[in-house]
């Protein structure tokens, strides 16, 4: 437990990939069996322990705690189970500590009546960095900023094999996953491809960039609108489907309708839309979807899910990632034709005779409601990753407005010494007394050396200060683009911007020009 | 008793020459305290408080305290009537004792200041020679007579220097504790519990969550950190006095003989205390360091965690050493990712443990976060008052 605890505590402050993938690896190598195959269900795909946490807390915490000093404690934390780990009495005595392995079997075993007199023991066993760990531990999926893809790829690095590799048997594995490090310390024979589907890396598209389009010859590529959704992988075998997210995480279970189509064998790319009476939903409707553990049928019904594919990956077994996209793209039609599973249809395909046409069409996205376009090259395999030269988006134009800075906060990383997090207002209030409304947030779209000008700019004209945040005399133009802007309850201003960065600053233009909240309530669409 | 510390028939009036203290070596401390200096200035009327200006606590605490005849919170902070003295005042006073060097305790511009030597020589270093008028060095155990109350100073284990006030009045004694701690320090000598009647409290760490880690395992995490992110600066914020140098005697305890570099403003108090025979090794400036300083120890005001002086740095890694590092949403906060709970101040048990050996029957809180620990004290049948004093910040820790 306590090699895990410390696993845990150092991941939620290591901000970086790779400080988390070093953390990780360095655990799986060291760790014992099979305590390190249940700290690899926690980061991967979570554990189901059955452990009605934050009940027991409560029926403990009522018992064992003052209810003022409790209360005041945890206003003072602000979470309750890192409270209660706080709060706890006891330093843990050194060899006290229950394995994880001890506290899994322990509570497959254990009856209801049990659990609060369980965690007692433990909380009472361990430190606090141990009893916080634990509670995340029972919790069932830690929240430290990692993927089920991460932690696989931790798994991988630190026996030097291949994640691709991991991932075809995964799905054949249960944890602890004995079969799995006994296959990577060279103690027995991989396991066998597992009969539940696997994830396959995506292959990504870059932003179509102005010398991109000069080369670009419209006979090599295929043309589809680019879906305001978000990119999943089905991957259906032997009866079970998987939905996969871009970052390999089953999401299957907030979209319980797609996972169900009978007799299909095969890995599929596409996008995840809500679908209505015909019609693609705004993504705001999509995001009533997602995150969900348990879906209600009336929401099912309110916000019904929707696969709109565009490439086969495999089909009934065949590994088809190395045909070109035009071959793929045939395969997939015709296994569309013979199957039609309900709730999917195939991304549409353009022709168009010449780039002019193609423009034509691009400059048309935004009246048409459409966020641009994705140009594939035609002989492209698949390709896992963002490989160069293949996939383009090619995103309609960007809508933009004037804004002034107020507020700024330092970034993270390379940019912790530089105020890089700029939130910009827009002038709102009668025409005498004008006043400034935050209307956004953004942190890119601008040069290293615009940066550095920045954050001059924003330490010379600092007017207050609210812990991190720097308020700064409102006098610095930001020409701010965005995607879209969408009303929003949860604003001052009654709007949010979609995708916002910084596309110029504006050292030339004086605040009083800058657009009014009127103008950006216009663009609403 | 030992001494007293003669009234003076004007008030206010300084002997000697106010510059008169600067002259006085830091070196020639390192053989033990020097002798007394000139002694204080006393006011034939002491500063008393005027009646009604005493602050809204003075008055709720009237009708109950029986202390409050002789001690009392002013608007000037704790005031000892009968001894002529103000505890840590946070405005410039006639006649102030001063528990430690800390700015939110030790003030500039009182005309007369009884202290450690230590503490003396520290406010000298840190406010400027002519912070105070006079001042007079007592040291620790030494017992002075000061109007109709008897003093002394007790160590109170925060940092170098730091002292418990024991007031000794018509059978009554009162200790007022200044900031404290009672785990071990390298750097300062231990907390020693004086049994009273009257305990004058912190609470800075004053909530049941508050346990600080034994430091050895603190100081082994950014060991561990070194030895896995040897290409990453270690940029540990540190509080100037006290923290600083306990950071480095840990770390030299602990077997890390590489220099430990320094921020230019954490410079003079780790020169004093290696002055004062505490073995802090090298620590040289970062300003003359060659490089990016990849996998060395760097300390610095927390000010200065990823600001722009940092940008020297190889990829710093910002840590932190303070007792609120113990709570999650404070190290996410401040971007912090080697939380380090090191503190100055009594956690939880200590405070509860502390107050318990003193015996005392009555507490007063003067600052931190008093409501849980007065809920408390109340549970235990100690009656305990907050006087939340002004000018106090717990947060600098």
């Amino acid at each position: 437990m306590k090699a895990f605890a410390d696993l845990l505590d150092r991941l939620t402050y290591t901000p970086a990939r790779t400080g988390k993938l070093m953390l990780m690896r360095n655990y799986f190598r060291t760790a014992p069996d099979p305590c390190r195959g249940h700290a690899l269900a926690a980061l991967s795909d979570g554990l189901a322990l059955g452990f009605p946490l934050r009940r027991v807390l409560a029926g403990i915490g009522e018992r064992r705690f003052d209810p003022e000093l409790f209360r005041l404690s945890r206003a003072d934390v602000g979470d309750t189970a890192e409270t209660v780990a706080l709060i706890w009495p006891g330093t843990g005595a050194p060899g006290a500590a229950p394995a994880l392995s001890d506290i899994v079997a322990t509570l497959a075993a254990a009856a209801p009546a049990e659990h609060p007199a369980l965690l007692t023991g433990w909380l009472d066993s361990l430190d606090a960095t141990g009893r916080w760990a634990l509670l995340k531990f029972l919790g069932g999926a830690p929240r430290v900023g990692v993927s089920a893809r991460l932690a696989k790829q931790a798994v991988a690095d630190a026996f030097g094999a291949s994640i691709d590799d991991i991932e075809e048997i995964w799905h054949g594995l249960q944890p602890p996953y004995a079969g799995l490090f006994d296959w990577l310390e060279g103690r027995a024979a991989r396991p066998a491809l597992s009969a539940s589907p696997v994830f396959r890396p995506l292959m990504l598209a870059h932003p179509l960039e102005a010398q991109d389009w000069d080369r670009l010859e419209i006979d090599d590529f295929a043309v589809e609108w680019k879906w305001d959704g978000i990119r999943v992988q089905l991957a259906a075998r032997g009866g079970l489907t998987k939905l996969f997210s871009r970052t390999g995480d089953d999401i299957g279970h907030s979209f319980p309708e797609l996972c169900a189509p009978e007799g299909v064998d095969a890995v599929l790319d596409g996008e995840l839309l809500i679908m209505r009476d015909g019609e693609v939903q705004p993504f705001a409707a999509l995001q009533q979807r997602l995150n969900r553990k348990s879906v209600t049928r009336a929401l099912m019904a309110r916000h019904p899910a929707y696969l709109r594919l565009y490439d086969a990956l495999e089909i009934a077994g065949e590994d088809l990632r190395g045909l070109s996209f035009e071959e793929r793209r045939a395969r997939l039609e015709a296994w569309h034709r013979d199957h039609a599973p309900p709730f999917t249809d195939l991304s549409e395909r353009l022709r168009f005779a010449d780039k002019a046409g193609l423009r034509a069409a691009w400059e048309q996205t935004r009246a048409a409601a459409i966020e641009g376009l994705m140009l594939k090259r035609r002989s492209s395999p698949y390709l896992a990753g963002r490989p160069k030269g293949h996939w383009f988006k090619w995103k309609r134009a960007a809508l933009t407005a004037d804004c002034v800075l107020l507020y700024a906060q330092k970034g993270a990383g390379k940019r912790a010494s530089f105020y890089s997090d700029y939130t910009f207002g827009a002038w709102s209030g009668p025409e005498g007394a004008p006043v400034l409304v935050p209307v956004g947030k953004a942190y890119s779209g601008f040069t290293d050396r615009e940066l550095a000008e920045l954050d001059r700019f924003i330490r010379a004209n600092t007017v207050e200060r609210y812990g991190p945040v720097r308020a700064v005399a409102p006098k610095l133009v930001l020409e701010v683009a965005f995607d879209a802007i969408q009303p929003s309850a949860r604003h001052k201003s009654g709007i949010a911007m979609r995708f916002p960065r910084i596309a110029r600053i504006r050292w030339d233009k004086p605040a009083e020009e800058a657009d009014r909240l009127e103008t950006l309530k216009a663009m609403i669409g | 008793m030992m001494q007293s510390w003669p009234a003076h028939p004007e008030r206010g009036q300084r002997q000697g020459d106010p510059g008169s203290c600067t002259a006085y070596p830091v070196s020639s401390f390192a053989g033990g305290f020097p002798e007394r200096l000139p002694a204080f200035s006393v006011p034939a009327t002491p500063p008393l408080a005027k009646p009604g200006a005493a602050s809204d606590i003075g008055h709720a605490m009237a009708s109950s305290s029986n202390f409050q005849s002789w001690l009392r919170p002013d608007q000037s902070g704790l005031y000892c009537e009968p001894g002529g003295f103000h505890i840590d005042p946070s405005r410039p006073v006639s006649r102030a004792v001063i528990t430690h060097g800390h700015s939110d305790h030790a003030r500039p511009g009182h005309d007369a200041v009884l202290a450690t030597a230590d503490t003396l020589a520290i406010m000298r270093l840190r406010l400027g020679a002519g912070c105070f008028g006079q001042g007079q060095a007592l040291a620790y155990g030494e017992t002075l007579r000061l109007g109709e109350v008897s003093l002394r100073l007790v160590p109170a284990g925060h940092i170098l220097g730091s002292a418990q006030v024991v007031i000794d009045y018509r059978g009554q004694r009162a200790v007022i504790s200044g900031d404290y701690k009672r785990r071990a320090d390298p750097t300062c000598e231990a907390f020693e519990p004086v049994p009273c009647d009257l305990f004058v409290t912190e609470a800075t760490f004053g909530l049941p969550v508050y346990r600080h880690e034994p430091d050895h395992g603190e100081v082994a995490k950014l060991l561990a950190s070194l030895a896995d992110f040897p290409g990453r600066t270690h940029q540990i914020g540190v509080y100037g006095l006290g923290k600083c140098q306990r950071l480095i005697a840990l770390l030299r305890k602990q077997g890390y003989d590489r220099p430990v570099y320094l921020h230019g403003a954490l410079r003079s108090m780790s020169d004093y205390y290696a002055g004062r025979g505490i073995a802090l090794g090298d620590m040289p400036a970062v300003a003359d360091a060659p490089g990016k300083l990849a996998g060395e120890i760097v300390l610095s005001p927390p000010s200065a965690l990823g600001d722009r002086w940092s940008r020297r740095f190889a990829e710093p890694l910002n840590g932190f050493a303070s007792g609120w590092m113990r709570i999650r949403g404070r190290v996410r906060q401040r971007g912090v990712e080697l939380p380090l709970i090191i503190s100055d101040h009594a956690d939880w048990p200590e405070l509860i443990a502390t107050i318990a050996e003193t015996g005392a029957g009555e507490v007063w809180v003067t600052h931190g976060r008093e409501d849980a620990l007065v809920h408390e004290l109340g549970k235990r049948s100690i009656t305990a008052r907050a006087l939340r004093l002004v000018g106090r910040e717990d947060d600098a820790e």
